[in-house]
């Protein structure tokens, strides 16, 4: 795609128009999967939250490395291996400007968000103590409470948990008690994938950076809703995924700050992460290569960094626009739906409306939703000790793209009728 | 394309919604724990035995309408079985739920009505949680019993 500058501001104009859809929805001709029918029903996709649709684009990025550029990175002299190279290394920087860093050397790739915290609670975790503090969230994805749990067995820290309040927002108040002389890091999420939340993450790492405790931001859900900018948030460390970003799965960006990097240990060995290796002492590569040990997604980088390129053209600003309008006509029919109880009704969020039925189980209204066409995400969320403070097993999320369309969110509801047409009135 | 009603026959959401022999069973002689995390059912079925012969079932736990209705029909269906007509049972409802020809298999009765699970693969494992449940009640399993992972992907 062109990075058009007109475009762009006629898009942003756009998004601030009466129909703030038509321009961004427009898009979901990119995206080929939008085509198929599922249950002889056009397919309506929410659950992004999960991963989203790729665009064609996207698509042709990864196929065009395999036919034309496939060779290894970093090492050959021959002209495929400095293509091949060239092309990963623009991907870098298309995601340092994504996220605004500083430098591309702090731009890691990594399989995944899991991975980067992974990295993280690892190599910045090699140095905890016992009696060290870890501070995390009621509300985090098991992604940011496990990689953390295993550091706190290897070194002896404690976790520490920020309660959630009725609504899903975080208690800022016990956020800043809870951080002690002990803390070592805070693992927070930008956006609940469960519940939506937007956190005032701007706030609580100032907060945290006012007793010189570093931040990780966990982005999985906020990259491909809100525009990121790592040096204006001020965090430590940013983790996020391609996959929920229109680009291909197993692929991923850590950011972090270049000093803490420069201070932390490797934390997979093999090629590419060393500068010299002999028996008696290696010594390590440069950033980011350090953190990058083995042959890297060649091909997923790419395409992430064509994604990248594509929702920057498009605009994060009109489509989170796009997406909160969405989010507000879901909302809205949500509160008139009989038996309907909302879970996570913080003030700010981001395309994510989950909810359990009175008297209906999440599985059974996803059955049925999946009959209709529909897909959600029922279960957990992967979030399971936050399921268990709002006293349920399970919820139905449905989650916004780009893509989708008040006909979307129409259609949900419509299936929604057909569960109670199927159980009966609550 | 498979109907809904298939799947959610009025049996199955009375059985859903007002689960028979629901409660905990004081002198049951087997129990036994089925979970399933990803979907977040429970059940805990208690099994009181006689010389070999199922005197009362019951059980208790949360779940979605088709693992709830399974348990309760399955509790209805053993009383006064055998273990081993008890398991001949399950290997029935096995391949009645997972479509793998019930036609030779003993008649299962009321059982039948979760026939249309078949047509939903993500579904079988609530449906068989209650039963795979029941043959480690039978054995004094007392690891909990997952059907994750086994019958659906």
């Amino acid at each position: 795609m062109r990075d058009d500058p007109k475009e762009r501001a006629a898009l942003g104009r756009a998004a601030n128009a009466i129909a703030p859809a038509d321009g961004i929805a427009r898009r979901r001709a990119d995206f080929p999967i939008l085509a198929r029918t599922v249950n002889d029903r056009p397919l309506v996709y929410l659950d992004n939250g999960a991963t989203s649709q790729k665009p064609q684009c996207v698509i042709d990025a990864e196929a065009h490395y395999y036919a034309h550029l496939n060779a290894n990175v970093h090492r050959g002299v021959h002209r495929l291996s400095q293509e091949a190279t060239d092309a990963y290394e623009a991907a870098r920087d298309i995601a340092r400007d994504f996220i605004n860093a500083a430098q591309r050397e702090e731009i890691v790739f990594v399989r995944g968000t899991t991975e980067a915290i992974n990295l993280v609670a690892n190599s910045f975790g090699a140095r905890f103590r016992a009696g060290d503090e870890i501070l995390i969230t009621g509300m985090e994805h098991h992604s940011n409470i496990v990689p953390w749990q295993l550091a706190c067995e290897r070194s002896g820290a404690v976790l520490k948990v920020v309660p959630v309040d009725d609504s899903g927002e975080l208690d800022a108040a016990a956020f800043e008690s809870l951080l002690s002389p002990r803390t070592r890091i805070v693992g927070l999420t930008h956006v609940s994938n469960a519940l939506g939340t937007i956190n005032p993450v701007r706030e609580l790492i100032a907060l945290a950076h006012a007793r010189g405790v570093p931040v990780l931001l966990d982005g999985a859900q906020a990259v491909p809703h809100l525009a990121i900018d790592v040096q204006a948030l001020d965090c430590d460390f940013y983790a996020f995924s391609g996959h929920k970003l229109y680009g291909p799965t197993g692929t991923g960006v850590l950011y972090g700050r270049r000093a803490l990097l420069e201070a932390m240990p490797p934390w997979q060995g093999g090629g590419d992460m060393i500068r010299q290796v002999s028996f008696a002492r290696t010594t390590y590569n440069d950033l980011p290569y350090r953190f990058e040990a083995g042959t890297p997604n060649i091909a997923g980088a790419i395409a992430l960094g064509e994604a990248m390129r594509y929702v920057r053209d498009l605009g994060l600003d009109a489509i989170a626009a796009h997406e909160s309008a969405l989010l507000r006509d879901a909302t809205e029919r949500a509160r008139a739906f009989p038996g309907l109880r909302l879970i996570g009704t913080a003030r700010e969020k981001a395309a994510i409306l989950s909810f359990v039925l009175q008297d209906v189980h999440a599985h059974d209204v996803g059955s049925i939703l999946d009959h209709e066409g529909v897909a959600v995400r029922t279960g957990h969320h992967c979030a399971m000790p936050l399921m268990e403070r709002f006293g349920v097993a399970a919820t139905v999320r449905a989650s916004f793209a780009l893509y989708n369309t008040h006909e979307d969110v129409a259609a949900l509801f419509a299936a929604l009728d057909k569960v109670r047409e199927v159980f009966g009135d609550a | 394309m498979p109907e809904l009603r298939d799947l959610y026959q009025e049996l199955i959401i009375d059985h859903g919604r007002r689960p028979r022999n629901f409660g905990a069973l004081a002198d049951a002689n087997h129990r036994a724990e089925g979970f399933n995390p990803l979907c977040g059912d429970r059940i805990t079925l208690f099994v009181k035995t006689r010389e070999g012969v199922i005197e009362d079932v019951r059980f208790e736990g949360t779940g979605c309408a088709i693992s709830t209705a399974s348990a309760s029909l399955m509790s209805e269906a053993l009383k006064g079985r055998t273990e081993a007509e008890a398991r001949a049972l399950f290997d029935g409802f096995h391949a009645l739920v997972t479509g793998e020809g019930a036609a030779e298999q003993a008649p299962l009765g009321k059982l039948e009505v979760l026939a249309g699970v078949a047509e939903f693969p993500a579904r079988v494992k609530c449906a068989t949680l209650a039963w795979h449940t029941l043959i480690a009640a039978l054995r004094d399993q007392s690891a909990p019993v997952t059907t994750e992972g086994e019958e659906s992907r």
